[in-house]
């Protein structure tokens, strides 16, 4: 085939083509800072080692368009698995970026979390943390990260400050305690924090012993043999489910009762997975940690958004995992409808400056400080009562009293 | 305190039989066909959600699922000597190796795209239960599952030592040549072999279920665990096995309960790394000619 004088394209005709491929080669960049709606990577562990917690973040996600819709906001969400492994959630966070994704959200575990924060800064997108509590995060200098989440530091000095506000409530003495916590990157930045901070907050009884543990362990029998052999009234835990429930499980087995197991700011003790795997054997153990607060019509709101999106799963058990995932996509939405634009330095410096009173979560307003940290966010104490976590502490915001100790493990139902 | 310690003892007892049990397969298929199972924890793990399946859907207990489990293993493990591992018998290891670690990564994505990643505990009625013998307290699935690896344990030294099959199999691991001299059919005791081998696994695999939930990526370890043991034992030395398995159950307790938890598995490379040292062909095993 030739082209006639007719058909053949002239040399401004061209020129005028290739301007023209070029801006429409140029305009994703350009449409996407301008775009009404941002779209946002939601990295998590749904798969894995984390996979119980990784879900439950995922559904408070699930739910979280249609109240931002509802709130004014547009966004939209891409689901990423990292599968519980920290080089997955490098790949994958790199993977989303480049198909376009203007923030990130993730990622539960804090190793992971770090390796996406590196990532981040490279590519100068907003990353918005969810849950992730190692110090590191806000200390090393990060420019494209905000945490709506507690430090270990935080998070072990409010427990701790917690549990004396129980035993005062309670009228319980714990003579002595023992802290138990998985040698993972939080495990062991929570026994950090607890070495440092448990001296310093003056706790009315000793801390025997912190033993370390293997979460990967087929079980921890040999772990409560030696608890055992301390004879602690207190067992402070830090874990995740499928290693509470290992724990719970050769505790029972080897009927060791301590007055109360307090977990004072870790997850494990919450998830479906240990109600459904323990029974009644998962009531009464108590964790200090921030969680939904009822009275706040944001929170009423993902309770419903999150009853029609995941019709099986309960929000009460579900509300830290989903509300803090609800919240850090929230920020995100929220500097993206302030600034106007998903340019990355711009919408980060609109995340920076967010400040949000009404939310889901315990505490004040959502405010970010120099460093991209929260310090607003409030703890309370909940127990398992019923295979439900139920608030029994501060009195403003309990819905039962405590109990404490616990009954013992034979004849629950 | 005494008690404490006796608990402890009895405790790494208990899983050093599971261990043995788990190994034993492991090193009756190098003593007699000079190959290394490198799939070996795979196939564990593959009993171990076959168990969780029998009991989630009909209630078979693992204890009593053990035996048509290990059945179907014995017939997988001789099905698959014959097709495919019988021809790759005297090539060079690497090739081997890659052939067992080839089976070893379809068998655990087997597992993932059945039964996805997450762990799943069988849940047994009698999971929390426990025996007080005086100053002892046991874990009754324990005891359960060590005295089932006990009698596996037993059934295999009895086949070995007093049946003719047996004998012929061990007398192609002592002189492969003089058996195929006297007619023996090297190639069906080779896949009767490897047959065995697996029925243990098999059996391990359910009666680990009852203590430990079942997940894809223990595979893994369980295979560096029985080739500790084996190595430990003496390649090829089935009592060797059993030996070692009690050793790294036991050393493993002491070493959580006197150090730390976190550290008890590095006990059982240091002790590895001591006979490899000290005496290199293992606890029971034969020193090379």
């Amino acid at each position: 085939m030739r082209f006639d004088n007719r058909t053949r394209p002239s040399r401004r005709q061209v020129l005028a083509g290739s301007a023209a491929a070029a801006a429409a080669l140029a305009a994703p960049a350009v449409v996407r800072a301008q775009a009404k709606t941002i779209k946002i990577a939601v990295v998590l562990p749904r798969s894995g080692l984390f996979a119980a917690a990784g879900q439950s973040c995922h559904r408070g996600a699930l739910a979280a368009p249609k109240v931002l819709a509802d709130l004014g906001y547009a966004v939209e969400l891409v689901h990423v698995d990292f599968e519980s492994n920290v080089d997955v959630a490098r790949t994958q966070t790199e993977r989303a970026i480049a198909d376009g994704a203007q923030a990130v959200v993730g990622a539960f575990e804090s190793g992971a979390t770090l390796a996406m924060a590196q990532v981040c800064e490279q590519r100068q997108v907003p990353l918005s943390i969810n849950i992730a509590s190692v110090p590191q995060l806000t200390e090393q200098g990060y420019k494209y990260l905000v945490r709506n989440f507690q430090t270990n530091a935080q998070l072990v000095s409010g427990g701790l400050e917690l549990i004396k506000v129980l035993m005062g409530a309670t009228g319980v003495q714990f003579k002595n305690a023992v802290f138990v916590h998985a040698n993972d990157t939080f495990g062991t930045a929570q026994r950090a924090a607890m070495d440092r901070l448990f001296p310093a907050a003056q706790m009315p009884f000793p801390l025997l012993e912190s033993i370390a543990y293997d979460p990967k362990a087929q079980d921890l029998a040999v772990e409560v043999t030696k608890i055992r052999a301390l004879a602690p009234e207190l067992v402070l835990v830090t874990t995740r489910s499928s290693d509470a429930i290992k724990l719970v499980r050769d505790m029972v087995r080897q009927r060791f009762e301590p007055k109360a197991i307090i977990s004072p700011g870790s997850p494990g003790l919450y998830d479906e997975e240990f109600y459904q795997a323990l029974g009644p054997l998962s009531d009464f153990h108590l964790f200090n940690l921030p969680w939904a607060n009822p009275k706040s019509a944001v929170t009423q709101a993902l309770a419903a958004s999150y009853k029609v999106a995941n019709p099986t799963n309960r929000f009460e058990v579900d509300c830290f995992n989903a509300g803090f995932t609800f919240e850090a996509i929230m920020v995100v939405a929220d500097a993206f409808k302030r600034a106007g634009t998903a340019d990355g330095p711009t919408l980060m410096k609109a995340v920076k400056a967010t400040d949000i009173a009404e939310h889901v979560m315990t505490g004040g307003p959502i405010r970010f400080d120099e460093k991209g940290q929260n310090n607003n966010i409030q703890a309370a104490v909940v127990q398992n009562r019923n295979r439900t976590p139920t608030v029994v502490l501060p009195p403003d915001v309990a819905v039962a009293a405590p109990v404490v100790p616990m009954p013992a493990w034979q004849g629950r139902s | 305190m005494l008690s404490i310690w006796l608990n402890v003892v009895v405790q790494g007892i208990l899983t050093g039989l599971l261990y043995g049990l788990m190994a034993l397969g492991l090193s009756a298929i190098f003593g007699v066909v000079r190959l290394v199972n490198f799939a070996h924890g795979e196939f564990a793990v593959v009993a171990m959600y076959a168990a969780f399946v029998l009991f989630r859907a009909w209630g078979v207990d693992p204890l009593v699922a053990m035996l048509p489990i290990a059945l179907v293993f014995f017939v997988v493990g001789f099905a698959l000597q014959r097709t495919l591992i019988n021809s790759f018998v005297g090539r060079p290891d690497h090739e081997q190796f890659i052939l067992l670690v080839g089976l070893a990564i379809v068998l655990v994505n087997a597992v993932l795209i059945v039964f996805g990643p997450d762990a799943q505990p069988a849940n047994l009625p009698y999971a929390f239960d426990s025996y007080m013998i005086g100053p002892l307290l046991i874990d009754k699935v324990r005891v359960y599952a060590a005295v089932a690896a006990l009698a596996v344990c037993a059934a295999l030294f009895g086949f070995f030592r007093f049946t003719r099959t047996g004998t012929a199999i061990r007398a192609c691991a002592d002189n492969l040549v003089g058996a195929a001299v006297i007619g023996l059919d090297v190639r069906r005791l080779y896949a009767i072999t490897f047959g065995i081998g697996l029925a243990c696994v098999g059996a391990a695999g359910s009666l680990m279920v009852t203590i430990a939930d079942a997940v894809p990526s223990l595979g893994p370890a369980y295979t560096l665990l029985a080739f500790t043991i084996v190595i430990i034992g003496g390649l090829g030395s089935m009592a060797g096995a059993l030996v070692a398995g009690l050793l790294i159950g036991v050393s493993e307790a002491l070493a959580g309960f006197l150090i730390a938890p976190s550290m008890k598995s590095m006990f059982s490379f240091a002790l590895l790394i001591a006979v490899l040292v000290l005496r290199p062909q293992g606890l029971l095993g034969k020193k090379p000619a």
